[in-house]
C-alpha cells in the first residue's frame, strides 16, 4: 500500500527539478548553480526567518498506521529557531527533541555518507543533512521519498531498493592473484573511470525520482545499474564476466527502460552521472550483441 | 527464537570482517545491526589504512610507531599482531575489488600520516572508509550471509555466576525496529560485539548519531571489564558548527595550520618543531586549544587549516571529498579560503577488554573494532590505525568464534588476584546504578539454569518487561533533555584539558542524569519504528559510559597521550604503566589496574620521551 499523499506543490516552491542538463556540465556544478540561485532568491525575497535568531516554518508529513490520531496522513507545522548553518536534518532533530518526540525519521552520520536521510524536501529528493535551510524557500516542506511505501512519518520501506541492488550481483568477481601480498594492478585511468560510480551511498533518491521506476516495479533502476557499471567497467574483472554482467543489464527491465529523463542524475547527492552511465552501458550492450552476429 | 553458530552484532568494518571470517571457517553466521550495514559509521572514515606494504617499510617499524604513538600504554602482543596482519588484510580488500587510489604502475597508493615514520597510509581518495564498508558488504552479499538489519540489540543473554570469568554468553535479545517485536537470538558458538564508537557521550563529535556505545555498555553490565576508558581522542580538525571531520589526509598532503595572527603556530610557538602539523593528534589538539585560550583563535573558537597552496589538481585528485564537506557543512570553499577547524571528540581508545583473539573474559562473548580494547592504541591512536584494527581483529574474532584454534593468547582478560585495586578514589557522589531492582542484573538465571535457550528466553522476558514499562508510563522526563545535559557536561568537563574539579563536577552531573533516568518515559506509544524508544534505551548506555570515562580520568593522575591533567603535567612511568580497568560489580563500578605488556616478540619496547 502506498500512503504517499499527492498534494499540490505550494506556490512558494521554485526550486524544482526542471533544470535541463546542460552539455558538459557536471551534476555537481548544476547542483551548486541551483543552490547559488536559491541563495540569491532567498536574499532578494527575504523569506521568513532567514536571519539568525528568527524562526521559520517547517511542515512535516506525519503518518503512523498504529496510532489512532496519525492513521490519516497529515502535515504538522513546527516553528524552528534559525541557527547559522542549520540543515533540514538539524531542523527535524530540533522539532523532535523540543516539540514532539514521536516524530520519526532515519539519520545517522550527519555528513552525507550513510545515505539514511534521503527525503522529499520542497518537492525534490535531497539528503536532509546536506541541505542548508538558507538554500530553501519557506515554509520548508518535508515528505518521505515518493514512490516508496511509508512505514511511518518520514521513514520509507527500502526493501525493494535493496532487492534491486542485490539483483545485479553487486560484488567483485575478479580472480585474486597468487600470493597474499600480490596486488592486482589497476591503471589510474581505469580507477578514474569507475570513481564516480563507486560513490553511491544507497540513499534511494534516484530511484524515487525516476518515473520509469515508479511505473515498472521490475526496472532495475539507476542505482543498481550504476552499481553494475562500477564492476562492468573495472578492468580487473575479466572479459567473460563483463559479458555476464551485460546480460544481466541487457534485458527487458534493464538498461533499455531508461528514457534519459535525467531526473536521477539531477537529484543524486553524490553527483554521480547516472544517466550517462546508463547510456554508456546501452552502447556496450549494442557492441556486445554485434559481436554475436 | 533465531539460532546461529555465530552472531555478529554490528555491521561496520569490524562486524562485516568478523562475519566473513566466521563464514569462511564454515560457521552459520548472522549479522544483527541497528542500521543497514552500508549506513554504519565506518563509511565516514576518510584518511586511510596503515599497512607496511612497501620496500623500506616493515611491520616492526609500524609496531614501533604505534607503541610510541600510544605513549607506551599499548600492549605489545596486540600492536605487533596489528602490524603483522595488516598488509595481508589490506591486500585482501584489494582482492575483493576495493577501489584504492593508484600509483602510475597500478599499485595502491600510500601517503604520510601523523606520527608515522613511513608513508604507509593506504587510501581510496578521502573516502577510504566508504569504500571499505561497501567492499566488505558486497562480500557479505556474495556469500549469502544472513543480515538482520534494523534490529536493535538491547541485551546480552549471559548466565549470572558470581565470578564474571565463569559466565557464559548464549546470545542476545534484539528488537525489530520496524515492528517492535522483541526476539531472542541464540548463538551456539559465540557473540561478537562490533557496535562501534561512543561519540554521542559528547556534544561536539565526528561520530554518527548512532554511535552510542551500546555494545561496550551492555558488555560492561554483563561483567566484561572496560579498559582505559579515560583515553578519548579529540581530532584536531573538525568543522566548528557540526563536528564533521576534515581528514588528517589534508595535513598529510601538506595542509598548514594558522592562528588568527597568521602564524604557523605548530612551529612558531614550538609545539612540534620537527613534525609540525603532522605531530600526533593529542599534540595538535592541545596546541590549537592553547592558541585559542591565549587569544589567538579566530572568533575565540577555532583556527584555520589551509590547503589552497596544494593546488586545485592535487586537491581534487586526493582530497575532493574534503572540498564537498567544507562547502556543504561549513559553507567554505577550500580552494579559495582556509577552512575553520577545532578539536572534536573522535575516537574511544578504551573499550571492552579483549585478548588478541577478540575474547572477553566471558565465555562465548567477543568484541572487535572501536567498541573493544585489545590495546593497540594505548593512550593515543595514530591516524590510519583504526581501519586495520577492524579488519585484523575483526577477522580474528570471527575465526575464533567459529571455533578455529588460534593458540594461547598472550593478553590476559578478567580479574586476577594480583591486580592492584583502587579503593580510595575520592568521588563526590556514589557512582553506579541507582537502587531500583532488576534492570541492572545480568541476563539472569544463575547457575541453576541449565540450557542456553533458557538463558536467552529469560533475557527476552526481562527485556519485554523493561520496554513495556517505558511505553506504559505516560509522564516523566524525556531522554532528549537528559542527553543534552550529559553531553554538555562531558564537553565542558571531560574534554581535551581536564582538572580535578571539572571531573568531579561531571560525576555529579552524571549522577543527576542517572537519577532522573529512573523517571524516563517514551511519549510514542507506537510499536512501529519507535525511535523515541530506541534513543531511550541508548541513553542508559551513554550514562554508564560517561561515568566510566570520567572515573578513569579522575583516577589517572598523570599526563599521558590524550589524557591531560592540569594538576599533573608529567607522564609518571613509575606508577602508571598500567591499564585502568572498570568492572561492573553488582551495579557498582570497581576500579583496578592491569600492567601494560611492553614485551614484544623479539624485543621489549622502552618507554621514551615522546617528541615530534
Ligand atoms: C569521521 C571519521 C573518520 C575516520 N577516519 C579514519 C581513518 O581515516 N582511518 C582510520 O584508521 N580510522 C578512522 N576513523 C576511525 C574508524 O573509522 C572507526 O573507529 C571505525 O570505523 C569503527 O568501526 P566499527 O566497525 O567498530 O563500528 P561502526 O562502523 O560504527 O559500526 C557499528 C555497527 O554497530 C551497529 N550497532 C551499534 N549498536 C547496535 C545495537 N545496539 N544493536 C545492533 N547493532 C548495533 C551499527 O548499526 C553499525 O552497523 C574515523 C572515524 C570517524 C568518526
Ligand atoms: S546513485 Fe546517487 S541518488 Fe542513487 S542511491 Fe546512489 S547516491 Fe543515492
Ligand atoms: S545523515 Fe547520513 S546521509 Fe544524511
Amino acid at each position: 500500500m502506498s500512503t504517499q499523499i499527492q498534494e499540490e506543490p505550494e506556490e512558494t516552491e521554485t526550486e524544482a527539478t526542471e533544470v535541463a542538463p546542460a552539455e558538459r556540465e557536471s551534476p555537481g556544478d548544476r547542483r551548486r548553480a541551483e543552490r547559488d540561485a536559491g541563495r540569491e532568491r532567498a536574499a532578494a525575497t527575504g523569506p521568513v526567518g532567514d536571519v539568525e535568531g528568527e524562526s521559520f516554518r517547517l511542515k512535516v508529513f506525519r503518518y503512523d498506521p498504529e496510532v489512532e490520531g496519525k492513521m490519516e496522513p497529515r502535515f504538522d507545522d513546527f516553528r524552528i529557531p534559525r541557527e547559522k548553518g542549520m540543515t533540514v536534518l538539524d531542523a527535524l532533530i530540533y522539532a523532535r527533541d523540543h516539540y514532539d518526540t514521536t516524530l520519526t525519521f532515519r539519520h545517522s552520520c550527519r555528513q552525507a555518507v550513510c545515505g539514511s536521510d534521503a527525503l522529499f524536501i520542497n518537492g525534490r529528493q535531497r539528503l536532509g543533512c546536506q541541505t542548508q535551510i538558507s538554500d530553501l524557500d519557506h515554509p520548508v516542506r518535508v515528505e518521505p521519498l515518493p514512490h516508496q511505501d511509508v512505514v511511518k512519518d518520514l521513514v520509507v520501506d527500502m526493501e525493494h531498493f535493496y532487492d534491486q541492488m542485490h539483483a545485479v550481483e553487486p560484488f567483485f568477481q575478479g580472480d585474486a592473484p597468487e600470493g597474499e601480498l600480490e596486488e592486482q594492478r589497476q591503471s589510474r585511468e581505469n580507477r578514474e573511470k569507475i570513481k564516480m560510480s563507486t560513490r553511491c551511498i544507497w540513499c534511494g533518491a534516484c530511484m524515487s525520482s525516476c518515473n520509469i521506476a515508479a511505473g515498472d516495479n521490475q526496472y532495475l533502476g539507476p542505482a543498481a545499474i550504476n552499481k553494475a557499471y562500477r564492476f562492468a567497467m573495472d578492468d580487473r574483472e575479466e572479459e567473460d564476466l563483463k559479458e555476464h554482467r551485460m546480460n544481466v543489464l541487457d534485458q527487458e527491465h534493464g538498461v533499455w527502460r531508461c528514457q534519459t529523463q535525467f531526473s536521477c542524475t539531477n537529484v543524486c547527492p553524490k553527483d554521480i552521472p547516472l544517466t550517462e552511465h546508463i547510456q554508456e552501458l546501452k552502447r556496450e550492450a549494442v557492441k556486445q550483441n554485434l559481436k554475436f552476429w | 527464537m533465531q539460532e546461529h553458530d555465530v552472531l555478529v552484532v554490528g555491521a561496520g568494518g569490524a562486524g562485516l570482517r568478523a562475519a566473513i571470517a566466521a563464514h569462511e571457517e564454515g560457521a552459520d553466521v548472522a549479522l544483527v545491526t541497528k542500521l543497514h550495514p552500508v549506513r554504519s559509521h565506518t563509511g565516514a572514515a576518510e584518511g586511510g589504512i596503515n599497512a607496511a606494504l612497501r620496500e623500506g617499510d616493515d611491520w616492526q617499524l609500524h609496531a614501533y610507531d604505534t607503541m610510541k604513538g600510544s605513549d607506551y600504554l599499548g600492549d605489545a602482543p596486540a600492536i605487533e599482531t596489528l602490524a603483522q596482519d595488516s598488509p595481508e588484510e589490506t591486500i585482501q580488500l584489494e582482492h575483493w575489488g576495493m577501489p584504492f587510489s593508484r600509483e602510475d604502475d597500478g599499485t595502491v597508493s600510500q601517503r604520510p600520516f601523523g606520527g608515522l615514520s613511513f608513508a604507509r597510509t593506504t587510501y581510496a581518495g578521502a573516502e577510504t572508509g566508504h569504500h571499505m564498508l561497501h567492499t566488505m558488504y558486497e562480500q557479505v552479499v556474495k556469500r549469502g550471509i544472513q543480515v538482520y538489519d534494523e534490529w536493535y540489540v538491547s541485551q546480552l543473554a549471559v548466565t549470572d555466576d558470581e565470578d564474571p570469568s565463569e559466565r557464559e554468553c548464549h546470545g542476545v535479545v534484539a528488537y525489530d525496529i520496524k515492528t517492535g517485536q522483541i526476539e531472542g537470538f541464540r548463538a551456539r558458538n559465540g557473540v561478537v560485539l562490533a557496535t562501534g564508537g561512543l561519540g554521542q557521550v559528547y556534544d561536539h563529535t565526528t561520530n554518527a548519531v548512532a554511535n552510542t556505545g551500546d555494545g561496550a555498555a551492555m558488555a560492561y553490565r554483563a561483567g566484561a571489564p572496560l579498559e582505559d576508558m579515560e583515553f578519548i581522542q579529540f581530532h584536531p580538525t573538525t568543522l566548528p558548527s557540526t563536528g564533521v571531520l576534515i581528514s588528517e589526509g589534508v595535513r598529510g598532503e601538506g595542509g598548514i595550520l594558522y592562528n588568527s595572527e597568521g602564524e604557523r603556530f605548530m612551529f612558531e610557538h614550538g609545539y612540534a618543531n620537527n613534525a609540525g602539523e603532522l605531530a600526533s593528534r593529542d599534540v595538535v589538539s592541545r596546541a590549537e586549544l592553547t592558541e585559542i585560550n591565549n587569544g589567538r583563535g579566530v572568533n575565540d573558537e577555532y583556527v584555520y587549516l589551509d590547503m589552497r597552496h596544494l593546488g586545485e589538481e592535487r586537491i581534487t585528485d586526493r582530497l575532493e571529498n574534503i572540498l564537498h564537506l567544507a562547502r556543504d557543512f561549513e559553507g567554505v570553499d577550500g580552494l579559495e579560503e582556509p577552512m575553520p577547524v577545532k578539536p572534536g571528540q573522535h575516537y574511544a581508545m578504551g573499550g571492552i577488554e579483549v585478548d588478541e583473539h577478540g575474547q572477553t573474559c566471558i565465555d562465548g562473548l567477543y568484541a572487535a573494532g572501536e567498541c573493544a580494547c585489545v590495546s593497540v592504541h594505548g593512550s593515543n591512536r595514530l591516524g590510519g590505525n583504526a581501519l586495520p584494527e577492524l579488519i585484523v581483529f575483526g577477522a580474528r574474532a570471527g575465526r575464533h568464534a567459529a571455533g578455529t584454534d588460534l593458540g594461547e593468547p598472550e593478553i590476559e582478560t578478567g580479574r586476577s588476584e594480583e591486580f592492584e585495586r583502587e579503593d580510595d578514589l575520592d568521588t563526590p557522589v556514589e557512582p553506579g546504578a541507582v537502587e531500583t531492582g532488576s534492570e541492572d542484573a545480568v541476563a539472569d538465571g544463575g547457575a541453576a539454569v541449565a540450557s542456553g535457550e533458557e538463558v536467552v528466553r529469560r533475557a527476552v522476558e526481562n527485556e519485554r518487561t523493561r520496554v513495556d514499562r517505558f511505553l506504559e508510563k505516560d509522564e516523566g522526563v524525556q531522554q532528549a533533555e537528559l542527553r543534552e545535559k550529559l553531553q554538555k557536561s562531558m564537553t565542558q568537563n571531560v574534554n581535551v584539558f581536564r582538572n580535578e574539579e571539572g571531573l568531579k563536577q561531571a560525576l555529579e552531573d552524571i549522577r543527576e542524569v542517572r537519577e532522573a533516568y529512573q523517571d524516563v518515559y517514551v511519549a510514542d506509544p507506537s510499536r512501529t519504528f519507535n525511535t523515541d524508544l530506541i534513543q531511550t534505551i541508548e541513553m542508559r548506555n551513554l550514562i554508564d559510559l560517561a561515568e566510566a570515562i570520567t572515573l578513569g580520568a579522575l583516577a589517572r593522575d598523570e599526563f599521558r597521550g590524550a589524557h591531560w591533567r592540569q594538576e599533573h603535567q608529567e607522564r609518571k612511568d613509575d606508577e602508571w604503566l598500567k591499564h585502568t580497568m572498570l568492572a561492573w560489580n553488582e551495579g557498582r563500578p570497581e576500579l583496578y589496574y592491569k600492567p601494560v605488556i611492553l614485551e614484544g616478540e623479539e624485543k621489549a619496547y622502552e618507554p621514551k620521551e615522546r617528541s615530534y
